[in-house]
């Protein structure tokens, strides 16, 4: 029996780029999983939970314990909503026991896409092609709360007309940081300046990442400073999707 | 210090212009952790002794009261005497009454944070007594009249330009015409003029890295000596500490000294480490012949079986400032107090109240990278984060900024109502946008929008997508 998926999509890849899911869902088939996508999700409650709304976060948190009841594996194209799933959700119910237990039997299920297909499907290589070269930012929370950092790049290694060239500094955050890049875009604008000085200075003509709101970030500013370089959620390149979609925030 | 943290937002616009700081700061943020990097690869067992340490400090802080008064004792036994401070107006005044016992004019000072906490050189010199500081970036920021940016590297806000134009302002005895253009001849003249006022102190006060229970003994770390001359010269040493700084006994002090010196600079142990007991004992060829130890509460012990008790296990070595990439940004001043970067985000609500400084824990993309560094493994982001449940609780956040969040979490909370709305709000924004890439304006984003396009939305959400797919088969 292939292990059934539930695809928790994330808001941003619902609202704003589709075609990440899609190719979320594509690398889980070609992994040897069924994909289902439970219709009554949201968002993981990462945007209350961090300004410290814990009512609305334990609502939100319950109705996504509830969608993904039953699944063998949760997986989500973002190291963000997975760790705020894996990590916090937990805590969120430390003082109710039953729901406690609940959330943390969700949270051993739930994994972050990239991680999930060479950690637990055993994925090494990928048939897929992409020209280019090609440079990988860490995002701060599948690095740091889900010890993603080799399973991105042993995909893209086997990416067919890929090459990557290391990010100096690619552990050091964007300055995206969920709402706190509206709360000080100032702060936030001087960091992702920053970090477009460090991906520009790797001469790579595509930017890959695996959250959807840390490429915004980026893609955001480099375009708003004229930089042609092209964005992309990791998951596009690896199922070879990129042919036909335009980078983000970038017309091709 | 007149805490400013209140207008954080201010001091971050004032920070991100000024080119000097910016330049100065670009050099501290490749410095300190290349440094502390390569400590860390030397020895292996760093992490087990991480572990180590936070144990000691857990310890301790569960049986706080014991370790205390077994402190109290050793140090009576050694001759000294304890004083204890709830606050630091009472901090203050038990210093100036030991320096007005033997009417002290000028008073040495090695570096301590919690003397910058209560604010003791302006005391001082109201009540008509000099205080020096001593360490070489301490020195300098005096004589600019200005707060350290920094809890290790109090000056690493300037640059050597400005430390010249210092030097020249205030040591006017000395010939004008001199060379100051070199890091050594800066150090040169700062160690001539602190020379005479080591030998002319009449008490030398100093903090405390570490205090013994089992000892009675007090431990400073430095890379100058200049706490040595401070503590050994003059007639009365004075050791300034909060309460948080004690570890049962000499074993544990080294095991977190070996944490302290990797962590803060990348040495393997700092250029002087020096334990004091008491005062000159007969015989001793030198040393003080008072010893006093102030030991400040000031609300720590309110932290003490709360959420952020964790936070007692500080030992201020600045790897979490050092690895800030908002603290690289903004520096130190921005947040307005004595304690900046992610552990002055959690300690500074906690002494000076969280409507005061709210901003601070507000002031994270929570990346993390604090608390992976940090040498006893303190939770930052979870505390920064219990501090702002606590300001949404009390509605000290931007009424703007509740309404957006609570708009949000009413959608997320009702699955079908979001599928709606998302699909329709989705069709508008893509409609409105025609064919963009991207948006240079967008309604309520102008923080996004003034400096970032916000990337266009491909224009059907997921999940429609994938329902239109599933009836299709």
């Amino acid at each position: 029996m292939p292990p059934r998926i539930g695809l928790f999509v994330t808001c941003l890849v619902d609202l704003i780029r589709p075609s990440i899911g899609f190719a979320a869902v594509k690398l889980l088939e070609q992994a040897g999983c069924t994909v289902e996508v439970p219709a009554a999700q949201t968002c993981c409650g990462q945007p209350g939970y961090n300004s410290g709304d814990l009512d609305d976060a334990r609502a939100i948190a319950r109705t996504v314990i509830r969608a993904f009841a039953g699944y063998d594996y949760v997986v989500a194209p973002s190291g963000s909503c997975a760790g705020m799933i894996r990590e916090h959700y937990p805590a969120l119910f430390a003082d109710t026991p039953a729901l406690h237990s609940e959330a943390r039997n969700l949270a051993e299920r739930t994994h972050e896409l990239v991680s999930f297909l060479v950690d637990i499907r055993g994925m090494t290589e990928i048939a897929a092609r992409y020209d280019g070269v090609a440079t990988y930012h860490d995002c701060c929370s599948g690095l740091r709360e889900l010890g993603i950092k080799a399973q991105p790049r042993q995909l893209l290694q086997s990416v067919a007309g890929l090459s990557l060239a290391e990010l100096p500094g690619a552990e050091i955050c964007c300055g995206f940081g969920g709402t706190f890049c509206i709360k000080y875009p100032e702060i936030s604008t001087r960091m992702v300046d920053d970090k477009a000085a460090d991906i520009l200075a790797t001469g790579a003509d595509t930017l890959l990442a695996g959250d959807l709101g840390c490429l915004m970030n980026m893609a955001g500013r480099l375009a708003r400073r004229g930089e042609t370089i092209r964005v992309r959620h990791v998951a596009e390149v690896l199922a070879g999707m990129t042919g036909a979609v335009p980078p983000i925030a970038l017309a091709e | 210090m007149e805490a400013t943290s209140r207008a954080f937002t201010a001091n971050v616009r004032q920070a991100l212009g000024n080119e000097t700081l910016q330049q100065a700061l670009g050099k501290m943020r490749a410095g300190f952790p290349l440094a502390r990097a390569a400590a860390i690869r030397r020895l292996p067992e760093f992490e087990a002794l991480r572990d180590q340490g936070k144990a000691i400090k857990d310890h301790t802080l569960a049986h706080l009261d014991h370790y205390l008064e077994a402190y109290e004792r050793a140090v009576e036994s050694a001759g000294g005497k304890v004083h204890w401070a709830r606050t630091a107006t009472e901090a203050c005044e038990t210093i100036l009454a030991i320096c007005q016992s033997v009417d002290a004019k000028l008073v040495t000072k090695g570096k301590s944070m919690v003397a910058e906490e209560i604010a003791l050189n302006d005391f001082l010199e109201a009540h008509g007594i000099e205080p020096v500081e001593t360490d070489l970036g301490e020195y300098i920021i005096q004589l600019r009249h200005e707060a350290p940016s920094h809890i290790i590297a109090p000056a690493v806000h300037l640059v050597k330009a400005q430390v010249e134009a210092t030097f020249r302002a205030n040591h006017t005895d000395l010939p004008e015409d001199r060379r100051l253009n070199e890091v050594g001849e800066l150090t040169d003249e700062a160690r001539a003029v602190l020379r005479q006022r080591f030998l002319a102190a009449d008490v030398g006060i100093t903090g405390a890295n570490l205090l013994v229970a089992e000892t009675g003994s007090s431990i400073i770390v430095t890379n100058e000596g200049n706490g040595d001359l401070t503590q050994i010269l003059p007639k009365i040493h004075i050791v300034l500490a909060s309460l948080e700084k004690i570890v049962p006994n000499l074993e544990d002090a080294t095991t977190i000294l070996r944490l302290l010196a990797r962590s803060a600079t990348g040495q393997e142990f700092s250029t002087y480490t020096t334990v004091s007991t008491g005062p000159r004992r007969p015989g001793d060829l030198d040393g003080p012949e008072q010893y006093h130890v102030v030991l400040l509460d000031n609300g720590r012990s309110t932290m003490l079986g709360g959420e952020f008790q964790d936070m007692l296990r500080c030992i201020r070595c600045s790897a979490c400032l050092n690895h800030c990439p908002v603290y690289a940004t903004v520096g130190g001043h921005a947040y307005g107090w004595v304690y900046p970067g992610p552990m002055g985000a959690v300690l500074t609500p906690s002494l000076i109240g969280v409507d005061a400084a709210g901003h601070l824990p507000n002031a994270s993309t929570f990346c993390g990278k604090c608390e992976s560094v940090c040498p006893m493994k303190i939770p930052l982001p979870r505390m920064m984060r219990a501090w702002r449940t606590r300001e949404w609780k009390l509605r000290l956040n931007p009424p703007r900024y509740r309404m957006g969040m609570k708009l949000w979490a009413f959608f997320a909370r009702r699955p079908g109502l979001y599928r709606l709305a998302g699909a329709v709000a989705i069709r508008l924004i893509r409609f409105w946008g025609g064919r963009k890439p991207g948006f240079g304006w967008l309604p309520f984003a102008g923080g996004w929008t003034r400096t970032r396009d916000f990337p266009a939305p491909q224009g059907r959400t997921f999940q429609s997508l994938w329902a239109e797919k599933q009836r299709s088969g």
